[in-house]
């Protein structure tokens, strides 16, 4: 069977990262922007897994990578999804744009 | 060495000590009997204690073949800098420090006594006895001391219980000032012996006093020939040293011209004056000195002479002020002068060995007996002052039967002061003037002047007090009943000290204190005791002719010597001249321009540099929206800056 081109996959992981970034920027509900990030998170792994799989087939060093990304991710999402009900509790509302008493 | 000296001396040092933080830390929560009576109690074990070591010392085991030893009980390492340089602090034995512990505790005892009714129903009474023990601790600690840096520390410690004590009175403004002055004073002078501290202990690698005389009062030695081998006006290294450690000396001693803080001090409590300004601390100079006294003997004899006629000129200088002073303690104060320059001047004109350092031992010994009679002067004046409520002689007169027991006291004091045969202050006075004529016949000269002029004086203050007019009927609520029966502690104190005066004056001091350690026979010549008696003698005589009786002769005399009578009541003017430097001279000239530079150069550097951080601030704190995304577009363009500074940079 052919194999998928290596760089179909990282055009496929690019198009995820910037997709990411700009759910990141132009989103204005902080769950949105926290998808976001996990887009650009999960097209880390995917570029990890990719070369991991395309350079050194005999060695696991990018799987175990990418399982590291997941876990750190999964930490960051509960972590944000705390910040964001804390949020939610104080101005009764998930948009970003209305959050910015927050400084000095 | 069977004795075990190791407890009572930390019992004598650490009772003190823990009394004074038991009391300031209890303050007004315990009633002021309770702090009065810890007080007394813990002086009085102190003073036993000090009596026992002192009687182990110098009848039991202080003495080796015929020479007391310096012992050093304890010698703990304090401060560690390097192998070569540590501080220790310990506990020293000889005969001057065992001396001087018998002295300090059983004064301070009788003070602690005397002020139970003396400081009675004052507010901050705790406090009072709080600070008394610190001084007690002070002072034994100072006296003791293995090395000259603990005795500087304890030194400053002593200057800060003194300066609590004379600012007890503190919501009066003259007390304040008081006790600012000393404390100004006597650091200024400390800033000489701080030198004087470093510049010799440099040079002779050792703080130790034991193992400081031992290598800089041989000639021969490489640390003093080093020392001898510089020289700067004529004078070697070694000596300039020793001559700003005495100038500490003589700030605490209060000699001439740093005596101006002394008389000040009278504001402070009248059993303070007692204790600190008469018996103990002010003669720490006197101590100081004694204490280097090898090295300033053997290898610096031209500093040696320093001390002798700046003690000499103070002798006479204050002598001549007391005799015009109308406020009672103030003559005190200044006889008090006068008297520990005669016994700096009496080191001064001592030499090393034998028959030579009976200076020395006259110095001591004049230390000892003055420390006796001088407490119980200012007790009785005490006494007076709490009898007429004033300080001044105006007010005073014909007291003697009001005051029974104060009037014996005053009497046997004065004819101590004034050297009359069989009295304490006869004894040593003659050793002084015995050493003087054979060392500088100058400085005998003064001093017999000097004497008369004591005699003169201090009769003069006795009349003035106990005699001079009828007793005046109706002072304060007491009117002319016996003012005593209100105040036993004062009596007991007062009649303690009777019995101490005449019998210290009987003791073989030669025997004890020594130069060198060795017993000496105190000789007694009749042709050298005979011309201080007389012009002692002669001062009383006139004194009794003036002041006996109210009469109109002091005025006229007065009248008569004009312009000198007026310079002398002034104290010659010494303290105009200070104010006049610091505040024409040093204040104009130095703190005005120094003012300047801080306010308009210093300040303005701070200034601006925190206004431009402000404005700087204040014109960027907008980039903090608050809105996370702009930050995150901060954030981003950051990484393709960093990106292309990757892609491009090479």
């Amino acid at each position: 069977m052919e194999q998928v081109p290596l760089v179909h996959i990282l055009i496929l992981s690019s198009i995820l990262f910037f997709l990411g970034v700009y759910g990141f920027f132009a989103r204005r509900n902080m769950l949105m922007m926290l998808m976001s990030t996990e887009l650009i998170l999960n097209s880390v792994n995917i570029n990890f897994i990719a070369f991991n799989k395309y350079l050194f087939p005999h060695q696991l060093e990018g799987m175990f990578f990418s399982m590291f990304i997941i876990t750190v991710a999964a930490g960051e999402v509960s972590l944000a999804i705390a910040i964001i009900i804390n949020l939610y509790r104080r101005f009764k509302t998930v948009d970003v744009e209305d959050t910015t008493t927050m400084k000095y | 060495m069977d004795m075990n000296y190791e407890i009572p001396m930390l019992l004598i040092l650490f009772l003190p000590i823990i009394s004074f933080v038991f009391l300031s830390l209890a303050g007004r929560r315990i009633s002021p009997s309770v702090a009065g009576l810890t007080g007394i109690t813990v002086l009085s074990v102190v003073t036993v204690l000090s009596f026992f070591v002192a009687y182990n010392y110098f009848f039991v085991n202080g003495e080796v073949n015929g020479v007391y030893q310096k012992i050093a009980v304890f010698n703990e390492v304090w401060l560690k800098f390097s192998d070569v340089l540590s501080i220790n602090l310990g506990v020293m034995l000889d005969p001057i420090s065992v001396m001087m512990l018998i002295v300090i505790s059983f004064i301070s005892c009788m003070v602690h006594l005397y002020s139970w009714n003396y400081m009675h129903g004052e507010d901050r009474f705790q406090m009072y006895y709080a600070y008394l023990s610190l001084f007690t601790f002070s002072m034994l600690g100072l006296v003791v001391a293995v090395n000259i840096f603990q005795m500087y520390i304890f030194w400053e410690l002593v200057g800060v219980s003194s300066f609590l004590l004379i600012g007890f009175y503190y919501t009066k403004p003259s007390a304040i000032a008081a006790a600012k002055k000393a404390f100004i004073v006597t650091r200024f002078a400390d800033l000489g012996f701080l030198l004087g501290i470093l510049l010799v202990s440099q040079n002779a690698g050792t703080l130790d006093f034991a193992t400081m005389i031992e290598r800089l009062a041989n000639p021969h030695s490489p640390f003093a020939q080093s020392m001898l081998a510089g020289s700067f006006l004529g004078m070697s290294t070694l000596s300039w040293g020793l001559i700003l450690i005495f100038i500490g000396g003589a700030g605490k001693s209060a000699m001439f011209p740093l005596h101006i803080w002394l008389p000040d001090a009278m504001e402070g409590p009248t059993p303070v004056s007692a204790l600190i300004h008469a018996a103990t601390m002010v003669v720490a100079g006197v101590f100081l000195v004694a204490r280097l006294f090898p090295i300033f003997a053997v290898s610096a004899p031209d500093a040696l002479h320093i001390v002798g006629y700046v003690g000499a000129i103070t002798a006479l200088f204050a002598a001549i002020i007391a005799c015009t002073q109308t406020d009672i303690k103030r003559v005190l104060a200044y006889s008090t002068v006068s008297q520990i320059a005669f016994m700096m001047f009496s080191l001064g004109v001592s030499g090393w060995g034998e028959e030579a350092s009976e200076g020395f031992t006259g110095s001591l010994f004049h230390l000892f007996t003055h420390a006796f009679f001088k407490a119980m002067l200012f007790m009785g004046a005490g006494a007076v002052i709490h009898a007429v409520h004033s300080n001044e002689m105006e007010d005073m007169g014909g007291l003697r039967k009001k005051l029974p027991i104060t009037h014996l006291s005053f009497l046997i004091a004065c004819l101590a002061i004034a050297g009359v045969p069989g009295f304490a202050g006869f004894f040593s006075k003659e050793v002084i003037l015995s050493a003087a004529f054979h060392g500088d016949k100058l400085i005998y000269a003064i001093g017999l002047l000097t004497s008369g002029i004591t005699a003169f004086y201090m009769f003069r203050l006795y009349f003035r007090i106990f005699w001079f007019k009828e007793a005046s009927h109706g002072h304060g609520e007491h009117g002319h009943d016996n003012h005593e029966s209100h105040t036993p502690m004062m009596n007991l104190a007062l009649i303690l000290l009777i019995i101490a005066t005449l019998v210290v004056g009987y003791i073989p001091f030669g025997h004890f204190v020594s130069a060198d350690g060795k017993a000496i026979e105190l000789p007694f010549h009749l042709a050298l005791a005979i011309p201080p008696v007389t012009v002692g003698l002669l001062g009383i005589a006139i004194a009794y002719m003036l002041f006996a009786k109210e009469n109109d002769k002091p005025t006229k005399i007065t009248n008569a010597l004009g312009g000198f009578y007026k310079a002398a009541y002034n104290k010659f003017y010494i303290d105009e001249i200070y104010l006049f430097v610091t505040k024409k001279i040093l204040f104009n000239l130095i703190g005005r321009p120094a003012a300047w530079v801080d306010r308009n150069i210093v300040d303005n550097i701070y200034n601006g540099s925190a206004t431009l951080t402000a404005v700087t601030s204040e014109s960027i704190k907008k980039m903090q929206s608050g809105r996370v995304q702009t930050y995150a577009t901060y954030f981003l363009l950051g990484v393709i800056f960093v990106a292309l500074l990757f892609l491009f940079a090479n």
